[in-house]
């Protein structure tokens, strides 16, 4: 990138907005998923709709790459620069613009982070739903791009069940409206199909958001089993009694440790924790919560426990939030693992998890969003010790295939990005792929928005699904891959 | 197209249909008549593939030999969407019925595309599941035919439309191509959101041959109550108080009429005790307003607007609307109805999507849409014309579709480039 084009960048955000010396330029060659990194030759920290048009118009003259990126917490390197490419951050576009209760509606920038819409509404009673475990720093945006769940999207959705409307610059710069603040608008979903495409259709410039009112009371319950196996037995009887709680989940004994040691959440210690939240009109929450208790106690558990207050309430969730990071507190690495499997495939896929594990010599601990099937196995090891990290690497991959033998799915909210991308032909066969690639020839024919995430590479694409052939650069010792 | 080239055309067509009654047999490639007629349009043929790959083969050889096809399940919304500009070939979804997979553990099932929406209910409550959508007609109704068309009712409010219910479907895109996305679990991010995609799309993309859905249990009890108010902003009064209340209702709906007290329903499922304590809470809601106990009828009144004697003197239309504007917009209606002479009648959910039924005369019935359509578009809603007498003079279908039209129709030259399905009968001449 010449000198000359630099400044016309810094020009568009009025020199204050480039980002271009080297040592800045670190913050931004990696996202939540630290293996890989790649330097940006520049960040652009555009205000505005017509300044991330600006921006991307240089970009489309002069076919140069771009990635945009929120917080950066994204855990499959979507937000990871291109080689040769410049990154643009949403940071500063960060306001929101309405908040229309009468028809429960937010209007909000990208770079809002997605706690701070609930904090604005909250006096009036209302949430914003999607609730990703790294709610308090991840914008709107980069959810829109992943469309991020959390905990509570048993019952009330995923992102783009909360994404009415989208103003989006598309890849040659030009102005689009996707959706709308009325539902149905005629045409294509396009608003359905921008949500969750990683930041390759376009950069998203305002964001209509479905907000929602809060339920009369909330009642979370926390059961002790033996094993996951009770545990899921337990689920399945909640699913099969006709109930929706707001959310289930479930972690087996490694992950109550680390939990217990980074923020003593006084769980109880057992085999298989599981953590059921019901919400909704009180007197039926209490009559729901009294036959939750009889499934966790008919199918074994040893300990039931109802939160008594919010503050306890709280500190259940904040041990269930916090369950990724507290891994560094009983290993020195790991590898966040995201695989979906229909719930009822979860004893056989959590024994084959362990046989794994134990041919491996590696632990493995489990995070689970039990009530829709979405695991995170979290795969222990040691860096300093030669050959663990590339067993830790193998053993989650297998991990994953196993999701996908069960009928499940390679990501159900960290998204596909650089992480996964060798998955997908063994998820999807090539006529699927390349229909995918056709409808991202619509919006982006020169390829120059976030290029290289979701897709495998061509090569990759056109080998037959169930096969994995390394990088000739990896068996050459010079890559690596995650 | 000069004679020659007609003639030419019409002998491609009859080789073309001899070769699609070799691979398929006699019995299921037939000659259209007066009835297969789509939106006054007339076919040639009728095709019903007994499988996918039956029909991904009829699609791939239309599209190589120029002609047009109109993808039908039930057709009993054919004539929604603009006449198509070509309709030579009607590919039926008819014997593609199966429900192939319900894994009612994981609350999901897999179903072919012709399988009715009444066929497939009383399946999943064989274990107590349902596909929480109320669509129009669901003894014909297709599930391609519902998905294509976008249809929902008055569970919306609670479980959400087709985008909402659908994790996973197939296409079979005009070159031959059958593509897969989504899949069979609920949360799922692999990949593009094609499923969203091929819903609402009037079939203009890709043929739809089967779809994965979420499921949900059956209620264990439910009850509906109507509330009569004296005027329609008395009614928008209402339906803020019940939406901004911590009720957990599952459908909550308007029904108006020329003439007549609007009334709202509102649907409650749940446990006996919870329902007790809500028809309490509602009773308080209503203030001096009657709160009866109604019949589960209620929420057909969507359907009830398509039963009318006189087809030359009816249209009708779904209007979407912001929420907390439903009493201005039907003021609007009743307003433009009075000044062109037209009895009028509604049903309006509260997420704001509505139906409206005029009756009188054709081009009163046509100013007056155009009219509203004006003021809908203006406040980011929209009007579209589901049914017109044929007598109408044209009336666009669908209204504004705003500054992505240039991005569908790339879309749709991506996935059907010789524009074989359902040419010009999706917003903007798709």
């Amino acid at each position: 990138m010449d000198a000359r084009i630099l400044d016309e960048l810094r020009a568009i955000v009025d020199g204050r907005g480039l980002i271009a010396s080297p040592e800045e330029l670190h913050t931004y060659e990696c996202d939540g998923l630290t293996n890989f990194r790649v330097m940006p030759r520049a960040v652009l920290l555009p205000t505005s709709a017509e300044q991330v048009q600006a921006i991307v118009r240089v970009c489309h003259r002069e076919k140069i790459p771009f990635v945009a990126r929120g917080s950066g917490t994204g855990l499959s390197g979507g937000a990871l620069p291109v080689e040769n490419g410049i990154v643009i951050s949403l940071a500063r576009m960060n306001r929101i613009l309405e908040v229309d209760f009468p028809n429960a509606r937010a209007i909000v920038e990208p770079g809002v982070i997605n706690l701070d819409v609930t904090a604005r509404i909250l006096h009036n009673e209302f949430f914003y739903a999607p609730d990703p475990s790294s709610q308090s720093i991840c914008t709107i945006g980069g959810n829109v791009a992943e469309n991020s769940g959390g905990a509570h999207c048993l019952k009330y959705g995923f992102t783009t069940t909360h994404v009415l409307g989208l103003e989006v610059v598309l890849p040659d710069g030009t102005l689009v409206h996707l959706g709308g603040k009325a539902l149905d608008t005629p045409g294509y979903d396009l608003a359905g199909v921008f949500v969750g495409s990683e930041g390759t259709l376009g950069i998203a410039t305002k964001i209509t958001l479905r907000i929602v009112k809060r339920p009369e009371c909330v009642r979370t319950l926390l059961a002790a089993f033996l094993s996951t196996n009770e545990a899921g037995a337990a689920v399945s009887g909640i699913i099969a009694a006709g109930m929706l709680p707001a959310a289930i989940e479930m972690m087996d004994n490694l992950a109550i440790q680390a939990a217990e040691a980074a923020v003593h959440a006084n769980y109880p210690n057992c085999g298989g924790l599981l953590l059921v939240e019901l919400d909704g009109p009180l007197a039926e929450v209490e009559c729901l919560m009294t036959d939750v208790n009889e499934i966790c106690r008919s199918n074994g558990a040893s300990e039931i426990r109802l939160a008594q207050s919010d503050a306890e309430r709280a500190l259940v969730w904040k041990g269930r939030k916090a369950a990724f990071a507290a891994m560094g507190r009983i290993s020195p690495n790991y590898i966040v693992q995201d695989g979906v499997i229909p719930r009822t495939a979860l004893p056989k896929v959590m024994s084959e998890i362990v046989r794994l594990s134990s041919e491996a010599g590696l632990r493995v601990a489990n995070v689970f969003h039990a009530g829709d099937g979405n695991l995170h196995p979290l795969v222990l090891y040691d860096r300093r010790i030669p050959g663990q990290e590339e067993a830790a690497e193998a053993l989650s991959s297998n991990i994953l295939e196993l999701c996908i033998a069960a009928g499940g799915s390679i990501t159900g909210e960290h998204g596909v990005g650089e992480d996964k991308k060798k998955m997908m032909s063994k998820m999807f066969a090539q006529p699927d792929l390349l229909t995918m690639q056709r409808v991202r020839n619509a919006f982006d024919p020169l390829q120059l928005s976030n290029p290289t995430k979701i897709f495998p590479t061509p090569r990759l694409c056109g080998e037959k699904p169930g096969e994995y052939t390394p990088h000739p650069s990896e068996s050459a010792g010079l890559a690596e891959r995650f | 197209m000069d004679s020659a080239a007609k003639s030419k055309s019409k002998n491609v067509h009859s080789s073309f249909r001899y070769d699609l009654m070799a691979s398929l047999g006699h019995d299921y490639v037939q000659a259209a008549g007066p009835d297969d007629a789509v939106a006054g349009v007339q076919p040639k043929v009728i095709v019903a593939p007994a499988n996918e790959q039956q029909l991904v083969e009829v699609l791939r050889r239309s599209n190589q030999a120029g002609v047009a096809v109109i993808p039908r399940g039930g057709g009993t919304k054919l004539g929604w969407g603009n006449p198509a500009s070509r309709a030579q070939l009607v590919l039926s979804t008819v014997r593609m019925n199966e429900i192939t997979e319900h894994a009612w553990a994981d609350l999901t099932v897999s179903v072919d595309a012709g399988c009715t929406i009444q066929k497939l209910q009383e399946t999943l409550a064989q274990h107590g599941q349902r596909l929480a959508l109320d669509p129009l007609w669901p003894g014909k109704a297709t599930v391609g035919g519902v998905l294509s068309t976008n249809d929902s009712g008055a569970l919306r409010l609670r479980f959400g439309a087709l985008r909402d219910l659908i994790i996973g479907v197939t296409l079979a895109l005009p070159d031959g191509t059958l593509a897969s996305s989504g899949g069979k679990v609920v949360k799922n991010v692999a990949g593009y959101d094609l499923p969203k995609l091929a819903t609402g799309a009037f079939g203009t993309l890709g043929v739809i041959t089967r779809a994965v859905f979420r499921l949900h249990p059956l209620p264990r009890s439910a009850r509906s109550f109507s509330v009569t108010t004296t005027s329609s902003e008395e009614t928008r009064r209402f339906i803020h108080a019940v939406q901004n209340s911590k009720l957990a209702h599952t459908a909550l709906q308007a029904r108006f009429e020329s003439g007549a007290a609007p009334v709202v329903d509102i649907l409650f499922e749940g446990t006996e005790a919870g329902l007790s304590a809500q028809h309490a809470h509602i009773k308080v809601l209503a203030e001096t307003a009657p709160v009866a106990e109604a019949s589960p009828e209620v929420w057909n009144a969507r359907q009830d607007l398509w039963s009318f004697s006189k087809p030359e003197s009816a249209a009708v239309a779904k209007i979407s609307f912001l929420p907390a504007e439903i009493d201005r917009f039907m003021e609007l209606i009743s307003k433009s109805a009075k000044v062109r002479q037209l009895r009028w009648k509604a049903v309006a959910q509260a997420t704001g999507i509505g139906w409206l039924r005029l009756q009188g005369d054709a081009m009163n019935m046509r100013d007056s849409l155009q009219d509203l359509r004006e003021q809908f578009e203006r406040s980011t809603g929209s009007l579209f014309v589901a049914y017109h007498p044929s007598g109408m003079a044209s009336i666009n279908t669908w209204g504004n579709t705003g500054d992505a039209l240039p991005l569908m129709k790339s879309i749709k030259r991506q996935l059907d480039p010789k524009n074989t399905l359902n040419p010009g009968r999706f917003v903007g001449g798709i």
